[in-house]
């Protein structure tokens, strides 16, 4: 426990305590007065020698960083413009001019790809930081303060965790007239995006609030929200972590499941959008296997670095997951 | 198990299906489109020129439709016709009824979704126990990684690889459709054998996706129950490995599986959706892909409110059978 650790001796330098310590709590001192250590390990040491153990999340940012770069390069590489309809010849087959080919309409697929990436990515992004952001706040007035707000909330939130969540997002994005833009895609997905986090967000507080730091902070005048965020926030942070890559990843998967049914934004070359035009021209059957090949890559590198990142951080938020040394 | 719970648990069924009836409802008049207005323009605009009577053919149409009476009256009339199963006329296929629609292909979505769902189940349960059991064959470790890997991509991308390496480059099985054009659809063994091979891909694109996730599940889960007491108790009283396996292990971490099953049954729905859309499998996925192309709003909102019904009826049954499994919960206030 990170409280107790106050009145204990400090942690072994590079061990998990420490490197748990050492994210949880970095705006506090994380060294209480003891025994001077005399071996030379930094924090920054110890935070290394974890990740060698953690490799999920190693290998999740890793893949992350790849389409970072991928994205990043591909700018210099590529004339952005050309991820428009009627740029190039269409229906080219990949060739040193066009590494990814070129699809029906006339778009370089490698600029649709450096192109399509970061606004999926930032869709998925927008609407899993609005999701994580309204149901903690919600998941702590719930928790914290229980009563008829905590009954609200939670039915509320059961309710709608009931109903497949892309059925709604079919109807509000049919209602909407006049198609989708980007940012108006990444409003509509945050709007279900909260009802996940606040669920287990709120699971979470419930099983803090009974701990001892969290009564003696109460019998000592704190207010509400002043406990709220002074002491269960910071001890929630790796859990926040875990549940906003979790849902950033639900968030992308939504707009893809929308953009692949043809309600997303139809001039925007984002991945789903793709593989609409892909589902739209038949292109699997006609043997223009380029251009549904590079989408598919690319969205399943997005996924495996997002899933691989939130089983690192679940180990980081829930020690009882760690192997043994 | 208390009367009152059982109640309360249908109430809230209750509350969802009219909730998801009203938000059907509601959501689109709220954005002020006029369903038949525009349909009518899209033939105008498809026969070439806009006639001179269009207003007068959107009132009578719209009169047809019931949509030129006030709000609450339409609402009530809604309420009403949906709880007779009544969702009106498909606006794009007019004159046949959206519940006709529905029905011809909702046999054809519960085929797929449920046997995969059950498959997928199983087979991922049985496995990650086993994954979870010290005293397991060594080479099962070697199956958690691909499964790790391949739950976190969605099915349809799945559906698109398989279908590329085993319908085109290798012909083995079927590129899309329910069944071979041009079949008669009736009860023979062939034709059944024809509706299996179609099946196999969609089916196996689910599936393959779904095991790793229920496998990761279940090995938490058994990593967690192997740690109880009375395990321990057990071993120390010389029960054989099966039996504290299967009794003592087994069913108790199948519980909050269960639970997951329940909880997961929506997010599964919408992944099958999408794999019916890309194999064109002709279930309920590829009736709303339709729909949503044709701007058929009736079909659309009939679509959506039967699944949401179904799901919650599915949701409802596995709840009141949770006590059943577990004779520790029999419906204890929370």
């Amino acid at each position: 426990m990170p409280q107790a650790a106050r009145f204990a001796d400090p942690p072994q330098a590079g061990s998990p305590d420490e490197v748990y310590q050492a994210i949880v709590w970095g705006f506090r001192s994380t060294r209480p007065a003891g025994p001077i250590r005399h071996d030379r390990t930094t924090r920054m040491s110890g935070f290394l020698r974890y990740l060698r153990r953690n490799k999920s999340l190693v290998l999740g940012s890793a893949l992350l960083l790849f389409l970072a770069l991928f994205v990043i390069i591909g700018h210099f590489l590529v004339d952005v413009e050309d991820a428009r309809a009627l740029s190039v010849r269409p229906l080219q087959p990949p060739s040193w001019r066009y590494p990814f080919g070129t699809d029906r309409q006339g778009r370089d697929l490698l600029a649709v790809m450096v192109a399509g990436t970061p606004l999926t990515l930032r869709i998925g992004f927008i609407a899993g930081f609005l999701g994580v952001g309204i149901g903690t706040v919600l998941a702590f007035v719930a928790a914290y303060y229980r009563g008829w707000a905590d009954t609200i909330i939670r039915g509320i939130a059961d309710i709608g965790l009931t109903v497949p969540g892309l059925l709604i997002l079919i109807i509000i994005a049919v209602s909407i007239p006049g198609g989708l833009s980007v940012n108006q895609m990444a409003i509509v997905v945050a709007s279900l995006a909260w009802l996940n986090p606040t669920r287990t967000i709120r699971a979470q507080v419930l099983s803090l609030r009974e701990r001892g730091y969290v009564e003696i902070a109460r019998m000592s005048g704190m207010s509400g929200p002043a406990i709220i965020l002074f002491e269960l926030m910071p001890n929630l942070l790796p859990y926040l972590a875990a549940t906003l890559v979790n849902a950033v990843s639900s968030a992308i998967l939504a707009s893809i499941g929308l953009e692949v049914l043809g309600l997303g934004p139809i001039d925007a070359p984002t991945l789903g959008m793709t593989l609409y035009w892909v589902n739209f021209n038949a292109a699997m059957i006609n043997g223009w296997w380029w251009w549904w090949t590079a989408p598919t890559v690319i969205i399943v590198l997005v996924f495996l670095g997002l899933f691989f990142v939130t089983v690192g951080l679940d180990e980081i938020a829930n020690p009882r997951l760690r192997k043994s040394a | 198990m208390h009367l009152i719970d059982v109640v309360k648990r249908c109430g809230v069924f209750v509350v969802i299906v009219w909730l998801a009836a009203s938000l059907n409802f509601f959501l689109p008049k709220l954005s002020g489109q006029d369903p038949v207005r525009t349909k009518l323009l899209q033939q105008a605009q498809l026969g070439g020129y806009v006639q001179q009577g269009i207003d007068e053919m959107v009132k009578v149409y719209e009169a047809r439709f019931g949509l030129d009476r006030p709000m609450w009256q339409q609402y009530l009339s809604y309420l009403g016709d949906v709880a007779r199963l009544d969702f009106n006329y498909s606006i794009a296929s007019y004159p046949r009824t959206v519940s006709s629609m529905i029905a011809e292909a909702v046999p054809w979505t519960v085929g797929l979704l449920g046997m995969t769902t059950l498959l997928s189940f199983v087979i991922g349960t049985i496995l990650g126990a086993l994954l979870a059991w010290p005293r397991a064959p060594r080479w099962m470790a070697w199956l958690m990684p691909p499964l790790w890997a391949l739950h976190a991509i969605p099915f349809f991308l799945l559906g698109l690889i398989l279908m590329y390496v085993f319908a085109f480059q290798v012909p083995l099985l079927p590129i899309f459709g329910g069944y071979s054009a041009g079949a008669r659809p009736e009860l023979t063994i062939a034709f059944i054998l024809d509706v299996a091979r179609h099946a196999v891909l969609p089916a196996l694109s689910i599936i393959l996706v779904a095991t790793g996730g229920w496998a990761l599940g279940m090995r938490g889960m058994m990593v967690t129950t192997m740690g109880e007491d009375y395990v321990t108790f057990a071993e120390g009283k010389g029960l054989s490995n099966l039996t504290i396996f299967m009794r003592y292990c087994l069913r108790n971490a199948i519980l909050p599986q269960v639970t997951a099953l329940a909880l997961a049954l929506g997010q599964i729905l919408s992944g099958a959706v999408l794999v019916e859309v890309i194999f064109g499998y002709p279930g309920i996925g590829a009736l709303l892909f339709q729909a949503i192309r044709e701007n058929d709003h009736f079909l659309i909102q009939g679509i959506v409110f039967t699944v949401i019904v179904a799901l919650g009826l599915t949701t409802l049954i596995l709840d009141l059978f949770y006590p059943l499994l577990d004779p520790r919960i029999s419906y204890r206030r929370t």
